[in-house]
Formats: C-alpha cells, structure tokens, sequence
C-alpha cells in the first residue's frame, strides 16, 4: 500500500492549476533565461517546482528516469499514484529528474532523430540557487541576451553543437523554473 | 462562467498533456512540425481545429481572448471559436489586439505590433511547405531531415523565370533561424516580415497533425534570391476607411456598378484608427451613415 504521503501534494484543482503552470513551462521554454513561479504541488524529496512540472507534463506515455538522489520509495509511490509515468533507464527517458551531477553523463538520454528531433529527453535539473546571472545566453527567445545560473557551460554548449538533435532543460529550485532548450547559445560568464 | 459540462477548455487532462508536450518540443526546435495525436472537436475541419487544440493547451482562466478570420473579429468561425472558449474555458474575450493575451489566427497576423507575454495561434491547414514538391511524407521528412531544399529553391526561381517575379502571394515559405523551411499558414507574404515578432507563435494543423512554433525573437527570412529579393508587396492604396498607408487591405465590392473600395483586412486596427479620428478617401459617407 502507498503511503500517505504518496496520495497528497498533487493539484486540487487539477485542469486550473496544470494550465497555469504550463503558461509557465512555456513562457520559460520560450524564453531562455526567464524564471516564473509555479505552485500548487508537493512530491517527496522534490522541489515544488519539479512536483509542479512533473504533474503537469508526465503521465502514463511518459517514460520517467528518476536519478540517484531523487530516487526513493516515497517518490517512486507518489509518481504511481499521481502520474502512473513507468520509471525507466536514462536511455529510454522521455523525462529525467535529478541534480545535475546525478544526471551525468549525459550522453545516456535519447537526443531524438535526424526526422524525429522532438523525440529527445526534456530533463528537469534540481538546482540549489537559480538566478538571472551567469552564463550568457543569445538564440530563439532572446532579444538580444539572457543570463542565467547553469551548473556549467560546457555540456550546454555541446548540445547545442547537435542542434537541431539535443536535449532540452528545465531547471527547478524552489517554487521556480527556467528552461534551456537545445537551441540556445550559450557562452561561459 | 465555465459551462460545468465541460472539461476546462474542452479537452481531457491527458489531451492536453500530450499537446503541451509537443508545444513545448516545438519551441525547442523551431520551425519543426512534431507529430502530435489531434482530436476530434465539435467543428469541422477547416475551422481550425489544430489552432482550437493548440488554444486549448494554452488557455488558462486569466487569458484574454481574441480571435480573427482574415483580420476579422466578426465572421462565423471567428465568432464561434471565441464563443467555444468562453463557454468551455470562462475566458474573457476581446476585439482589441493590445488587450489580448491570447490570439488565435486564420490567415492574418495582426496590424498591432504584439509584444512579449502575447501568444499568436495559427490555425494551420497544410503545415508542410515542402507538400507541393513531394506529396510523400516519408520523403519530406526526410528532405527536412537533411536540409534538402534545393528544390524548392529551383521552383522559387521557375516562378521568376516564367513571370518575371515569385507569384506565391500567400504561404510564402520562410527559413527559421537558418535551419528548417516552415509554411507560415496561409497569410499573405505581406505579413512575412511580422513573423519575427516579441509574441510566441504557435502553429497547429488538425487534419494534418502537426504542431510548430516559433519562440520570441526568432529569425524568420523569406526565401529569395539575390537578385529577387523578398518583396511583402503592399498594395499602392489607402484604407478608403482610415486612412493608413501601411496596413494590409481587402479590395470590396460596393455596388452593381463595379464601385469598389479598399479597407484594412484588420478590423479591430482600422475602428481603433477611425475612433481615433483618422479618416479615408470614402469614410465621410460611411460615418454620416
Ligand atoms: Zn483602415
């Protein structure tokens, strides 16, 4: 039986609160180096921002990839009961969760297919601080350029090199999100 | 108030779960169409059912809506795409570009320039610009696949060699940020140079199943030729109702003796502009009216 604590910490008004945190999930995607607030759920060891994204994008057709860390029974119940996503390998991942340490080496996710690019894994970076500083950031969604708090440069920039292949990022810390698609540039500070 | 019949703007949780996610995969890729698994809605195709998805997946309860049809506010299927969302998401509505959040398009972008926070929708009939050449989609998929686009270029400059300039006057092709070659939806090429915009621009087709978008910012470059550059071609008139030099105008038939007039395709910019005061060639008798 699931604990107690895996039946709370999902929406109470799901078809609301997932709209408004896409909005947000979108605004972020679309403009690398935004970070908007989401709320309204709560899963074990998770940020609520990463609790907020996960119900909002993940369910049974997502395969889930939870990394070292993030990983435990209290989660893993949680994810069954609100989001019924199977829990995978990295390989076959439509989503990652974890530090970014944890999530290394990154070369294990699906980056998608010369005619399928979107078939690639959206992963979602617990972070410790996120903040508009850092690294500079210029491409799709930004007017001229964009800071941002990564946790490096360099893998980014390597992503970048496969585009239109790649992963895409979602960072969480908090009750906040930012995003790093695959298409941005990204240079150290 | 949201009619308790429904789910919140129509479709189920995991409906829009699914287009949220190739939302979001699109913006990643711009200008590359993800395959996404469309729903039957309570309209036909042709009504926009890709942009009512699309719309759907975005809308929350604080959205304000607007929808045109050709520029305008008023047809039937603006009138009854705005209808839908407010009976089925509670949404606000308006007519004016600048108030709303939210904008869902057929064959239009708006006069107003849009800013950041707004989305344009675009309701999409054939999303591949490669269909013309190629009516394979296996084989299209893999002309995007290796940026294989010498061919439209060829028909591009057939078009110049036989009428002296390219004919398309609508879905003019665009190359987004130097990589994949979209159909901007059936807008005039006038519109072209609009689609680099503060706005996100999202692009759904029903029938076809696609959804593409572009993120804020991003750049879009009609195709052309060096020595036939891009030409958005405004018409050599005025709005008769407003006045303005600079909008995208609707040739309209009068009366029985072929008397004609030109006014702005956007209906909300040319009454914004006539309540402003500026007036055109023939709005003397319109306003008396
Ligand atoms: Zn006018």
């Amino acid at each position: 039986m699931p604990t107690t604590e895996a039946l709370t910490g999902g929406f109470s008004d799901a078809p609301v609160q997932a709209a408004r945190a896409f909005r947000a999930a979108l605004e972020v995607m679309a403009r690398p180096g935004h970070i908007a607030p989401v709320t309204g759920a709560q899963a074990p060891g998770l940020s609520g921002a990463a609790s907020v994204l996960l119900l909002t994008l993940c369910d049974r057709e997502t395969p889930l990839h939870l990394a070292q860390g993030s990983d435990s029974a209290a989660l893993r119940d949680w994810v069954a009961f609100h989001l019924g996503a199977p829990l995978v390998p990295a390989e076959e991942a439509m989503f990652a969760l974890g530090s970014w340490a944890a999530l290394a080496p990154l070369e294990r996710f699906r980056i998608g297919t010369a005619e399928y690019p979107d078939r690639a894994v959206t992963l979602i970076v617990e972070m410790d601080r996120l903040a508009p500083d850092g690294a500079r950031l210029t491409g799709p969604g930004i007017a001229t350029e964009a800071r941002l708090s990564l946790p490096e440069t360099a893998a980014f920039q390597r992503n970048n090199a496969l585009f239109p292949l790649g992963w895409d990022a979602f960072f969480t810390c908090g009750d906040d999100i930012a995003a790093l698609p695959r298409s941005t540039k990204v240079e150290a500070a | 108030m949201t009619d308790a019949a429904y789910n919140f703007a129509y479709l189920d949780e995991q409906t829009k779960r699914m287009i949220r996610r190739a939302i979001l995969k699109g913006l990643a890729v711009p200008g590359y169409q993800v395959p996404f698994a469309s729903r039957e809605m309570p309209m036909p195709y042709g009504w926009g059912t890709g942009g009512v998805q699309v719309t759907a997946a975005c809308l929350t309860p604080d959205d304000v809506l607007k929808v045109i049809d050709q520029g305008a506010d008023d047809t039937t299927n603006a009138v009854s795409i705005r209808r839908f969302f407010e009976r089925t998401g509670g949404v606000a509505v308006t007519t004016r570009t600048e108030e709303a959040s939210v904008i869902q398009t057929r064959h239009r972008i708006p006069e107003t320039p849009l800013t950041e926070g707004q989305i344009l929708v675009y309701q999409v009939p054939i999303p591949e610009p490669l269909r013309f050449l190629e009516p394979r989609e296996t084989e299209t998929r893999k002309m995007h696949a290796l940026e294989e686009y010498g061919l439209m270029h060829v028909k591009l400059y057939e078009d110049i060699a036989h009428n002296g300039a390219i004919s398309t006057a609508y879905a003019y092709p665009v190359k987004v940020e130097g990589r994949y070659v979209m159909d901007p939806s059936p807008i005039p090429k006038f519109d072209n140079p609009r689609l680099e915009s503060a706005a996100i621009q999202l692009f759904g087709a029903g029938r076809e199943q696609r959804i593409y978008a572009l993120p804020p910012h991003t750049k879009v470059v009609s195709l052309d030729f060096e020595d036939h550059p891009f030409d958005p071609s405004k018409a050599d008139h005025d709005c008769d109702l407003c006045g303005s030099g600079s909008s995208y105008l609707d040739e309209v038939i009068m009366d029985d003796e072929g008397g004609r007039m030109f006014v702005c395709s956007d209906t909300d910019y040319c009454a914004t502009r006539r309540a402003r005061g500026f007036r055109g060639a023939l709005s003397s008798e319109e306003d008396a009216a």
